[in-house]
Parts: C-alpha cells; sequence; structure tokens
C-alpha cells in the first residue's frame, strides 16, 4: 500500500473551516520565512553599521588593529596566489596569442585581465574565506562566550566597537590588497613570459602598462571597495546574529564564506555591468 | 567542613535594613515562544545587602538578572534600578546606568583577544574617561590585588584557570566601583577550594565597595556563605523568601531537596 501524503489540519482564521495543507507545503513556506526574515534582520544590521559608522566616540585603535590583522597577515597568502595567477594566465595564453602570432600582446592581455577581472574577484574570494571566516568565527565565539553580552553590560557599543572597526578595516585593506595581488601577478606574468622568451622587466612593463587605461583600473578598485564592504559585513552579521550552542560558531564561519563569496560574485556581475554601460 | 554561613548580625546585614531600595522588580514576566521562562516575579534589593537567588537550573535565574541589565527585555512587568526603569531608558541612559552595575558573567566572559591588564583597562577607559594613564594602572593594580592575582596582569585569558578567570572577571567588574553586583553562577564548575575563596571574595567586595549584590546560585554552600537574604525560585516563580535560617529549618521537600 501506497504511503499517505503527511497533512496538516489547520484552521483558517478567514472562513473558520478546517484546512488540509501538505507538511511539505508548510516546510517550504517556513523556509521562504526565514530567509526573508533573515534578509530584513541583514537590512537592519547594516542600517545600524552605516548609523554607528557616523556616530561619535569612533574606535580608532582597534580599527588600526584590524586593519593590521587584515592586511598585514593576508599579505603572504595575497602575494604568493597573486604571483601563481600570473605565471598560469601567462602560460595558459601563450598558445592561443601564438596561433595568431601575437605573442609580444601577451604582457598587455594578461596586465588588463589581471587588473580589470582576474586580481580583484580572485583576491576578494580568497579573503572572503580568510577573513570572512575569522570574523564569523571570532564573533561566533564572544556572543557564546558572553563576550559581547559583557561589553554591552559594560556600557560599550559593540557594534561600534567590533563591527564598525571590523567593517571599515576590511573595506580599506580589500583595495590595498588587491593592488598588491596585482603588482605580484604582474611579476608572475613577467617570470611566465621567460620561461619560453626572454623579456626585460622594463620591456615587460612598457608593454604591460602600454595596454592598460584607467577605465581598467578605476572600477576595479571601486568595486574592490564594494568587495570589501560585503566581506565585512557579511562576517560581522553572521557572528554576531550566531546562535548560543559551540555548534553555531561553525555554522556562522561556514555561512559567511559562502554567502560573502556568493555576494562578491554577484557585486562583480553588477559592477561589471555598471562599468559597460558608463563606457 | 569549615562553617562558611555568612554571620546574620555582620554590619552589612544592618546597613541593608536601613538603607533605600536599589532594585525593585515588580510582576515580571519572561517567555521564549511558548515557554513561559518567568512568570510574575517581584523581588527587591536594599542598599549593602546580598541576595542569594537559589533554584535549580532552567528556574530562570540567569534570566532574571538579564533583565535587570536589559540584555533581555521582560515581556511584563516593571524593573526599577536605582529608581529609574529600566525599560523606559533610551541608550544613553541605559549606559549611563549600566555604568552603576556589575556583571560577573557564569563563563567570566573575559575578552579573549586582550590581556588580563587590557581587559580591566577596557571598562575603565570607557566608564570614566577623565582618568589620567596614571590613574588607570592604579586602578587596574588595586582590583587585581584585592582578587590576589596582581601577577596575572600581562598573561592572556587562556593562560589562566577557571577560578583565576572567575577572580579576574571580578577584578574588571569591580574595577570601575560599581553600586549593585550582579553575580550569575559564581561558583559553578569550580572545585569546593575554590568556590569558598570567591564566596569569599564575593562578601569582601560588599565590605569593601559598599555594593548591594545579587547572587544567582544553586550551590548552598556559596549561598550559605554570602547571603543576607535568599529568594528561591521554582519554575519561574518565586517560591519562597526569607533569611538563610528560614530555609535551612524549613520542613518543605522542596527546600529541604536544597538543603540537604
Amino acid at each position: 500500500m501506497k504511503n499517505p501524503i503527511p497533512v496538516i489540519k489547520i484552521k483558517s482564521y478567514a472562513t473558520g473551516k478546517s484546512v488540509i495543507i501538505r507538511k511539505k507545503t508548510i516546510e517550504k513556506t517556513l523556509f521562504l520565512t526565514e530567509f526573508f526574515a533573515d534578509l530584513g534582520n541583514m537590512s537592519i544590521f547594516v542600517k545600524d553599521v552605516f548609523k554607528e559608522t557616523f556616530s561619535r566616540d569612533f574606535e580608532f585603535r582597534e580599527f588600526l588593529r584590524q586593519c593590521y590583522e587584515i592586511g598585514n597577515k593576508s599579505l603572504p597568502l595575497i602575494a604568493i596566489t597573486g604571483a601563481i595567477m600570473g605565471v598560469v594566465l601567462t602560460i595558459q595564453s601563450r598558445p592561443a596569442l601564438e596561433e595568431f602570432g601575437a605573442v609580444t600582446m601577451l604582457p598587455g592581455m594578461v596586465a588588463v585581465s589581471l587588473i580589470r577581472e582576474i586580481g580583484p574577484v580572485i583576491t576578494a574570494l580568497i579573503l572572503a574565506g580568510k577573513i570572512g571566516s575569522g570574523m564569523g568565527a571570532e564573533l561566533g565565539s564572544m556572543k557564546v562566550s558572553e563576550q559581547i553580552d559583557a561589553m554591552e553590560v559594560s556600557a560599550t557599543n559593540p557594534m561600534r566597537y567590533l563591527v564598525v572597526t571590523r567593517v571599515l578595516a576590511a573595506t580599506l585593506m580589500v583595495p590595498i590588497l588587491v593592488l598588491f595581488a596585482d603588482t605580484f601577478g604582474l611579476f608572475g606574468s613577467w617570470v611566465g613570459v621567460n620561461i619560453k622568451g626572454d623579456v626585460s622587466f622594463v620591456l615587460f612593463l612598457s608593454q604591460a602598462f602600454g595596454s592598460v587605461e584607467f577605465l581598467d583600473f578605476f572600477p576595479a578598485l571601486i568595486k574592490s571597495f564594494f568587495f570589501g564592504s560585503v566581506i565585512g559585513l557579511v562576517g560581522c552579521y553572521k557572528g554576531f546574529t550566531a546562535g548560543r550552542g559551540t555548534e553555531s560558531v561553525g555554522v556562522a564561519a561556514n555561512s559567511a564564506v559562502v554567502l560573502a563569496s556568493l555576494l562578491v560574485i554577484v557585486v562583480d556581475l553588477i559592477a561589471v555591468q555598471l562599468t559597460d554601460m558608463l563606457s | 567542613m569549615k562553617n562558611l554561613q555568612k554571620q546574620p548580625n555582620s554590619p552589612v546585614s544592618n546597613e541593608s535594613k536601613v538603607a533605600g531600595k536599589m532594585i525593585e522588580m515588580t510582576g515580571l514576566r519572561k517567555g521564549f515562544g511558548t515557554q513561559e521562562v518567568l512568570k510574575d516575579v517581584s523581588l527587591k534589593l536594599f542598599s549593602g545587602e546580598n541576595l542569594v537567588i537559589l533554584g535549580k537550573s532552567g528556574s530562570g535565574k540567569s534570566v532574571l538578572i538579564q533583565c535587570i541589565v536589559r540584555l533581555l527585555i521582560p515581556d511584563e512587568g516593571t524593573i526599577e534600578v536605582l529608581g529609574r526603569d529600566v525599560n523606559s531608558l533610551n541608550k544613553q541612559e541605559l549606559d549611563e546606568l549600566r555604568k552603576k552595575i556589575g556583571f560577573l558573567f557564569q563563563g567570566g566572559a573575559l575578552y579573549d583577544s586582550m590581556t588580563v591588564k587590557e581587559n580591566l583597562e577596557f571598562p575603565l577607559r570607557r566608564i570614566n574617561k577623565q582618568l589620567t594613564e596614571k590613574e588607570i594602572i592604579e586602578k587596574v593594580n588595586e582590583a587585581l590585588e584585592n582578587v590576589g592575582l596582581a601577577e596575572a596582569l600581562n598573561k592572556m585569558p587562556s593562560q589562566l584557570s577557571g577560578g583565576m578567570r572567575k577572580r579576574i572577571s571580578l577584578a574588571r567588574t569591580i574595577v570601575v566601583d560599581p553600586l549593585i553586583m550582579l553575580y550569575d553562577e559564581p561558583t559553578t564548575g569550580l572545585d569546593p577550594v575554590t568556590s569558598d575563596e570567591i564566596s569569599a571574595l564575593i562578601n569582601e567586595v560588599q565590605k569593601k565597595y559598599k555594593t548591594a549584590s545579587i547572587i544567582i546560585t544553586h550551590d548552598i554552600e556559596c549561598a550559605k556563605a554570602t547571603a543576607d537574604r535568599i529568594l528561591m525560585l521554582q519554575d519561574g516563580e518565586v517560591y519562597k523568601e526569607g533569611k538563610i535560617a528560614d530555609f535551612q529549618h524549613s520542613n518543605d521537600p522542596i527546600i529541604k531537596s536544597f538543603f540537604k
């Protein structure tokens, strides 16, 4: 015999009659309710961050500490990744250009790709993993161990001290790290070019920057600021709104990485469309 | 075992009879979803006294003190702290009131990324912005000496034992000279010797800083050592209120199960 479909009987407030609803329908509705509640809570969180950013008593020392934590401690990772990106991109692009006898365009093509798209996006995705999860886990564990409550009862605004400083530090540091990634990427590309050729660094740079225009560089820098804000906001939101159990620390870190990475791609899509329209 | 029970004729106990109300809670209700945790709880805390709130786990003790500092907002009822209705205060007024209240969290809640010194300086720099660097150092050292841990100044919280964390946490709350102290399970998870030391510290803080305190606990030895008055919570309601002797001589089976 076939299993009956699980249903729930609910009394309608409008008609006073009982209606039968499938359990699956209720589960889907609950999922949507949670999704929109989360979206609403995040909007309120972002509004509060903006409000606290422009309030008095800015926590400058903590902001500088966060800049150091995010910027300085991510630099080796970004430098290595950037250099490898440059080498790989150059090696992969060479055969296609060789077919058309355009190997001399290799530095310029790699420079444009790195500066316009690959540098900012790959750096932002790496930082979403590194600092997004770090913020989610740190604030999540502070929530679980009542440190955020302790801050609040000692008349310190945790939003101002913990969140605003981290979001601003990420907003400032991500573009700087993108510039570093681009620089190391170009250096990697020069190494890549010299694997099968002999081009001096000065000639490489003149060929690379001969192809790069202001419109390649400027929008990429602007979107990097947005990547930084998104990573900071998502990481802090997930940590700040974590549950009370230790399990929720892992959940906060994990969901911070997933959502921040997704939003980086979405912001990139919007930025590319806007740049295309403006140019 | 040594008798740690607080003497009823101590100077603090006498003070509490004549001094004013520090906290007055009336008809407090608080629920989470369908579960009602506090049902119509009323209490008063007088100046200079130690009020122990006793009850088994889940009876709503911690929720009650979290409502006092508005970490939680009650569904119904009023809480007056130092004559101010906590739930009608704006953010700035609430911060001003919170500066006068010390809260010792169950796990200590020390800031992991800061040293002991920085943990103590953190509230001090924010609550009293007029203090000079020299005064801050003096106050930090004094608070650490009062809890017997002057040597822990530059240690990180991860280098401290459970008892030491509680002491440092206590030092962090007393460093700002609060008028009211709220202790959330101060002896939970500690060995009997360290528990007795913490109980003794609570009494020392009361004498030295003239604080009025609410001590949330299910540890009878801590209650005996610190209580001027006891209020017992059972299923979110006040079950009995009185002196320690009233509880010790009670024939009520629920009370007896605590004091056996």
